[in-house]
């Protein structure tokens, strides 16, 4: 579903270039939930904007669905990192889940309709009528998850979103990702720089090194797929494979220094 | 005291001293140019008639609403294409600098010339001046739209249309909004000074006829009438402001209570 190949980027100016991505190459199947982490300042949002077609790479190539990515492309849709800053606070919370529908051409029933279906999902149907600048954080970053899941996409980036959040909304928020991955039957690219978070909720974890950036290592996670805050964390295959993924974060952050 | 009530109180708290003071101090006054205030509130009703009101005050409105409307037009829309683009903004910068240097009454004689001296005239000098605050306001309210914003409109494929309305114009609505009423001060002084140059009717003629027939208690009640025009104007406005704005007053209370 999901396709890199000798992803490459590179960004210039004021006569210096840094190379954020070296060589990044693996695919996500459709219907797959994989996260990717990193060391912090790795390129993990740049990767991410190359896959949703936010950014060019100097070279190298990314297909979503079969078909190359020149610009946002059909059945993606981006969850951000800055919740505050990605829903218009001049529109109430449905106004803001239906606007690409409304771009997409959407009539106003069908409009209504998945909106409603898409926040009750998230557990919001009783905030519609609000302005995002009255809900907490944990509650703006549901309405984008919202907003996503109404545009019915094939493939659904998330870049770090619940880095602002404390501790107990973020656990609430992963169960969230997962019930609606199961649910939906979405193909999931999460991106975080939590080690727990991304053992905790993918199938698989891509390993960055830091930058220049290259894929460290693709290890599968072969927990249960029914997961829970506690068992899960507790379980020991848990416990073995977050060590596992520390360890060579940590080994990618040495590497380079 | 309920809230409106002292609310009310404090609105017209000073202007009710500075009229006590100006009756007072202009009681008994015999200078010719200076009308004790009683003589000036004598003569309003009879002045402001009925007849005045719909052949010189309204027209004055009207051309001041035309023109204000057609300079929010203009201004919103050239602020749009120019803070867009950066390339745009470059060529168009020295221009616009120029021409908002040029005072709107300088140009009185230049729009008589090419627009007559009727209304066209007038309206066009009430939007010379108007369009400055508007233009400028809107090309830092669509310059400063939130990045994250303008990428998520562009990751869910936005159309442009739809851009525009529910994106680019709202984000900048703030800063039009702020442009818009510097223009409204600017329109009503101009609606008065075109109309004192070449017209037979308006709210500007009016108090000049007044003045060059030394009727001063009469050219006094007209400025006090500019005067509550203008305070009945900057109350619309607000009404309006605060329908628009509403989300924008919204989230600033919800970030100071956060804080």
């Amino acid at each position: 579903m999901l396709e890199i190949r000798a992803l490459r980027k590179v960004y210039e100016g004021h006569g210096r270039q840094v190379e954020a991505l070296h060589n990044i190459t693996f695919s996500v199947r459709a219907g797959e939930f994989v996260c990717v982490v990193g060391p912090s300042g790795c390129g993990k949002t740049t990767l991410l904007r190359c896959l949703g077609g936010l950014l060019p790479p100097t070279s190298g190539e990314v297909t979503v669905a079969g078909a190359p990515v020149a610009g946002p492309p059909d059945g993606l849709a981006i969850v951000f990192q800055e919740y505050g800053r990605s829903l218009f606070p001049w529109l109430r919370v449905a106004e803001n889940v239906a606007l690409p529908l409304k771009s997409k051409g959407l009539g106003k029933a069908q409009r209504a309709a998945i909106v409603g279906e898409s926040l009750a999902a998230v557990g919001l149907a009783d905030a519609a009528g609000a302005y995002p600048w009255q809900l907490s954080g944990g509650m703006q970053q549901r309405v984008a998850i919202a907003r996503a899941l109404a545009f019915q996409p094939r493939v659904l980036l998330l870049d770090e979103p619940f880095a602002a959040v404390d501790a107990q909304t973020r656990a609430d928020l992963e169960d969230l990702v997962r019930s609606v991955w199961q649910r939906f039957g979405v193909t999931l690219l999460f991106v975080t720089h939590d080690i727990d978070e991304s053992v905790y909720l993918a199938e698989r974890v891509i390993i960055l090194s830091s930058s220049p950036t290259v894929v460290v290592e693709d290890l599968a996670i072969d927990l249960p797929a029914a997961r829970d805050q506690l068992t899960t964390r507790a379980d020991p295959r848990f416990i073995e494979l977050r060590g596992h993924v520390y360890a060579q974060v940590q080994k990618a952050k040495r590497s380079h220094e | 005291m309920t809230s409106a009530l002292r609310r009310a109180a404090v609105f017209f708290a000073l202007p009710i001293t500075l009229l006590a003071i100006w009756w007072f101090a202009s009681a008994g006054s015999t200078d010719f140019l200076m009308p004790p205030l009683a003589k000036i509130l004598e003569v309003f009703p009879e002045t402001w008639s009925r007849h005045r009101l719909t052949h010189d005050v309204a027209p004055s409105l009207i051309r001041l609403a035309v023109g204000f409307a057609g300079a929010l037009l203009i201004g919103i829309g050239a602020g749009v294409v120019i803070g867009s683009s950066r390339v745009v903004r470059l060529f168009a910068e020295p221009v616009l600098e120029f021409l908002r240097a040029i005072p709107p009454p300088a140009l009185v004689p230049i729009f008589i010339l090419v627009a007559g001296i009727d209304n066209v005239m007038k309206v066009l000098v009430i939007i010379s001046g108007c369009v400055w605050p508007i233009v400028l306001n809107t090309v830092e309210g669509v310059r400063g739209a939130d990045p994250v914003l303008a990428e998520t409109c562009r990751s869910y494929r936005i159309g442009e249309m739809l851009r525009l309305r529910m994106f680019v114009l709202r984000s900048a609505s703030p800063q039009i909004v702020t442009g818009a009423r510097q223009a409204l001060s600017i329109g009503i002084i101009l609606m008065v000074i075109s109309e004192m140059k070449a017209a037979s009717e308006g709210l500007g003629f009016t108090i000049r006829e007044f003045q060059t027939g030394y009727q001063f208690p009469q050219m006094w009640s007209g400025v006090l009438l500019l005067g509550l025009i203008g305070v009945v104007l900057s109350l619309l406005f607000r009404v309006a402001e605060n329908r628009v704005l509403v989300w924008y007053h919204g989230q600033r209370a919800a970030a100071r209570v956060s804080r």
